[in-house]
């Protein structure tokens, strides 16, 4: 069973009202879109069609490195039932480097920068004449010398993938292929590395790993002769999709309606754009709709994974387990184009403690692999679980129990944080006491197994969002946002926006509209659906109630600064407000045409205050000394979740985080050979967790209000696959006598670290 | 190459359809059939999102040719409520919150219910072995294999 445990925190900010008596917040409903996704009828990316459709493949680079010194596209355009070809040239050139960056991945300009970069893009009838179609094109190649791992692409003499770019921010005299580096940190290092009596300086490396989602990229688009398009996708953000297809195709943003379909896992990986501007840009050549649908292969081979890394981590201890100091060298790469994941994991590789000295370097280094695409929160796992490793390392050193160090040093309200800002009302501490005083970490432990522990981390994000309420006249209402539903969230937006209203769950719906029929909305990602939507519904039906209120005072003819909501109606309140019996919302709404008009409330806001969020992991591991085979025994989440709206999906999301992260630690990584060639580039040889590989995973929710929400609420979504890697790898430690710095922890690197032990 | 004609029942109602020699049984279930409830995560039988049973034996319909159901049955996720009425798998999946995104959830549906025919009172090893040919990325499974068990054991009472 799943455990709840319920910290109430009496010195909560008044902002939040998280000891208020809620009627449904807290409960656990059946979600509205569920009877559409037993039954099989909810409609997925790839579920869409339309008359007349073609259907669009895309060639891709069958070299890691080379130059494009021509692309001749006769043969396939003579083919019968091929409708239409594009390659780079029908794409306008962005002013911005990093939209520009996310055209070249999608359709290699004059370089291909990785096994699989598409190159032109083909629309036939029928998917077997587009495949023979893009066989038939002619890419002229003059190979280059590639490079697929991190450190050596830093090193003198490295193949160079972007050759004269100057990339800001990089320290002079560095690596051609470094496109930028970082520091953060306060306090002096050295001053505190001499203060301690123990320094334990490591080095580690992790694999590039897959989001996995199960559903692979898909889009339906059509595209008159008038400019104006329609496009179905399954993506995090359709509203960042509409931005990027409409720019790359030279087409006004509010010409291109983008429809979200339900979507089949993202993890981050759904954050940016693949197919879906070539299928704008192929029904616009062809007249005629075009679905694209990639193959698992194609997923692997072309969309983002996260970064690799490798780490440098020094930590000074006092002997009764005070950190004095901690300072990281993280270099990561995230594939052919910059981005910032080595920054988020400078930020918070030691977000977790209150350090009077620490410093973070990070450096992001361009190799001939693709994209990468963030993967829930990007960056912090990796950076963590050096930290966490280290930690471990030094309680067993020093013999002190490792909850009782990371309580000592543990970050609190006020503390000022490795990256920066000082931290408000905050989960760490309750969470380490949960996790100290839970059944696990006293049970006993067998021959040849170990616990391990970890604290993990993450920001969270809030941004822009709108949200619109409509209250029908019939007494029910529908709620309309603009944030796919990844996770359960239109259920707990509804039960916010009925929370708010004091009405019943179910005369509440929730729908994600389309890009013309709400304002914009942020990607769903940084956990902040559940935060900004349901900040935004809440303020929405503040909007639509004080509009009732008004309606109920001019019934009255009292000032409506004497009227108040109350349990789902109007009533009249204050000495001389008189005395009516309350209205209802539903019958507010039946006369609404005769006191004003339709009654609706909206919401916009570019939010702030998402508040961050900690959680701590216990796992028991037993390691097979024979084969370096490693079971996960026993697992327990313990997070902070504000106010867990729907503690289910709540739950959800720290199992599910907490599975992928095991994942990561135990089985899962790119394996480049080199050739430069992804060499498991589907699900049988890129394995993730499956249901025999796993224990129950116990979710122990706490719940520290954040102030900057009405309800309490944190983000839930990504803080949990940040502590695995190190819970596993510290269980692993202790299960098998060794220190293991590299992940996977593959059964091989098991076995060899323990024989080296022994030789 | 020409197509073939195949005269098979789906979900008990008879169905023909043309399809070519190379065509798996899923992507005739999804683009010539309508029936878009299996899903295609792979392509090579490693995901289970396209399960379906194949005269009573769970199969993955991307390893499947369509015209290997002539003259069979199929029952695929769009047959397995009876009108209004959820499978109690469905039910109990729904109940215990054991889906996030629901992509792989046809497939678990599926999977389970031909598990639960073999064998109605499964232990929760034999749930997670029978169910390993089932990618789930967002749940972790904890929950699918709590639904699962809490069906069968409702499905031996009734």
């Amino acid at each position: 069973m799943v455990n709840e445990y319920v910290e109430s925190k009496s010195d909560a900010s008044d902002v939040t009202e998280s000891k208020r008596d809620f009627k449904i917040v807290g409960t656990r409903p059946l979600r509205p879109d569920g009877i559409d996704k037993v039954t099989g009828r909810a409609m997925f990316g790839a579920d869409m069609s339309a008359p007349g459709m073609l259907h669009g493949a895309t060639l891709r680079s069958p070299h890691p490195h080379a130059r494009i010194l021509s692309i001749d596209v006769s043969k396939a355009l003579a083919l019968d039932g091929v409708k239409a070809v594009v390659t780079s040239k029908d794409f306008v050139k962005q002013d911005n480097s990093g939209n520009q960056d996310t055209l070249d991945n999608l359709m290699a300009r004059d370089k291909v920068l990785y096994h699989g970069h598409a190159v032109a893009a083909v629309a036939a009838v029928n998917v077997d004449v587009a495949n023979s179609a893009a066989k038939l094109i002619k890419v002229e190649y003059e190979i280059l010398p590639h490079e697929t791992d991190v450190d050596a692409a830093m090193l003198p003499g490295a193949p160079v993938l972007h050759e004269g770019r100057k990339f800001s921010s990089v320290p002079e005299g560095s690596s051609p292929n470094v496109s930028s580096y970082w520091e953060f940190g306060h306090g002096d290092v050295d001053e505190g590395f001499a203060k301690a009596d123990i320094i334990v300086e490591r080095s580690f490396k992790t694999a590039a790993t897959h989001q996995g989602y199960i559903e692979p990229h898909a889009c339906l688009a059509t595209m008159g002769a008038d400019g104006r398009g329609e496009l179905w996708v399954c993506t995090q953000g359709h509203f960042m999709v509409r931005e990027l297809a409409a720019a790359f195709n030279g087409i006004d943003a509010s010409q291109l309606r983008v429809t979200a379909s339900e979507i089949g896992g993202g993890f981050g990986g759904k954050t940016t754009v693949y197919l879906e501007p070539v299928a704008v840009a192929l029904a616009r050549k062809s007249g005629r709709p075009v679905k694209m649908v990639m193959t698992r292969d194609e997923v692997f081979r072309a969309t983002g994974p996260t970064v690799s890394s490798s780490t440098d981590v020094k930590i000074g201890m006092t002997k009764d387990g005070r950190i004095t100091a901690g300072q990281a060298k993280l270099r990561y790469q995230g594939g052919a184009y910059p981005n910032i994941t080595a920054m988020l994991g400078a930020m918070t590789a030691f977000a977790a403690y209150d350090l009077d000295a620490v410093q973070t370097l990070a450096w992001n280094v361009l190799t001939n692999r693709p994209k990468q695409a963030a993967y829930r929160a990007p960056g912090a796992p990796m950076a963590i679980y050096t930290v966490e490793s280290v930690i471990d390392e030094m309680c067993q050193k020093l013999d002190l129990d490792p909850l009782e160090v990371r309580l000592l040093n543990a970050a609190r309200k006020g503390t000022k944080s490795s990256y920066g800002p000082t931290f408000d009302e905050i989960g760490l501490v309750a969470t380490l006491e949960a996790a100290k005083a839970h059944p696990h970490y006293a049970a006993p432990l067998g021959p040849n197994q170990g616990r391990g522990v970890s604290c993990g981390f993450w920001f969270n994000f809030a941004g822009n969002t709108s949200v619109s309420i409509a209250v029908s006249p019939d007494g029910t209402v529908a709620v309309t946002e603009g944030n796919p539903d990844i996770g359960g969230s239109r259920a707990s937006i509804s039960m916010m926006a009925a929370e708010e209203l004091g009405i019943p769950y179910d005369k509440v719906r929730t729908i994600v509209a389309d890009t013309n029929s709400i304002g914009f909305n942020d990607v769903t990602d940084g956990s902040r659906v559940t935060f900004s939507v349901g900040l935004a519904t809440i303020k929405a039906a503040r909007a639509a109630i004080k509009n009732m209120c008004g309606r109920a005072a001019m019934v009255w003819g009292i000032d409506p600064d004497a009227v108040e909501w109350k349990d789902g109606a109007a009533v009249p309140t204050g000495h001389n407000a008189g005395n009516f019996p309350p209205m209802t919302l539903a019958e507010i709404a039946r006369d609404a045409g005769k006191t004003g008009g339709p009654i609706a409330g909206h919401f916009e806001a570019n939010a702030d205050g998402a508040g961050v969020s900690f959680g701590v992991h216990l796992v028991d591991i037993e390691v097979d000394p024979e084969t370096g085979f490693t079971k996960v025994l026993r697992y327990t989440v313990f997070q902070d979740a504000g106010k867990a709206i729907h503690p289910a999906y709540v739950e959800g999301q720290m199992q599910g985080g907490a599975v992928q992260g095991i994942g990561w630690a135990l089985n899962e990584e790119y394996i480049y050979g080199d050739d430069g060639i992804l060499q498991n580039a589907g699900f049988l040889d890129y394995r993730i967790p499956v249901a025999s590989d796993l224990p129950m995973i116990d979710a122990v929710i706490l719940e520290i209000p954040n102030p900057g929400h009405p309800y309490g609420v944190r983000g839930v979504g990504e803080t949990g696959i940040v502590p695995p890697l190190a819970a596993v790898a510290n269980g692993v430690s202790h299960a098998a006598g060794v220190r293991m710095a590299e992940l996977p922890m593959s059964p091989p690197r098991i076995l060899a670290a323990i024989d080296g032990a022994k030789g | 190459m020409s197509k073939i004609h195949v005269t098979t029942s789906i979900n008990g109602d008879q169905v023909e359809y043309l399809c070519e020699p190379h065509e798996t049984l899923l992507d005739v279930l999804r683009d010539r059939v309508g029936l878009t409830g299996a899903k295609e995560g792979c392509g090579s039988g490693d995901c289970g999102a396209c399960s379906v049973e194949l005269d009573g034996r769970l199969v993955c319909s991307c390893l499947v040719l369509g015209a290997e159901a002539e003259g069979k049955e199929v029952q695929t996720i769009e047959g397995m409520a009876d009108g209004e009425k959820l499978h109690p798998l469905q039910q109990k999946l729904l109940e215990h919150a054991a889906l996030q995104c629901g992509i792989c959830t046809p497939g678990i549906l599926v999977a389970a219910k031909a598990l639960l025919e073999k064998n109605p009172d499964p232990t929760e090893t034999e749930v997670r072995y029978w169910l390993a040919g089932n990618l789930c990325r967002c749940t972790g499974y904890d929950k699918i294999i709590r639904a699962v068990l809490d069906a069968a054991a409702e499905m031996r009472g009734a």
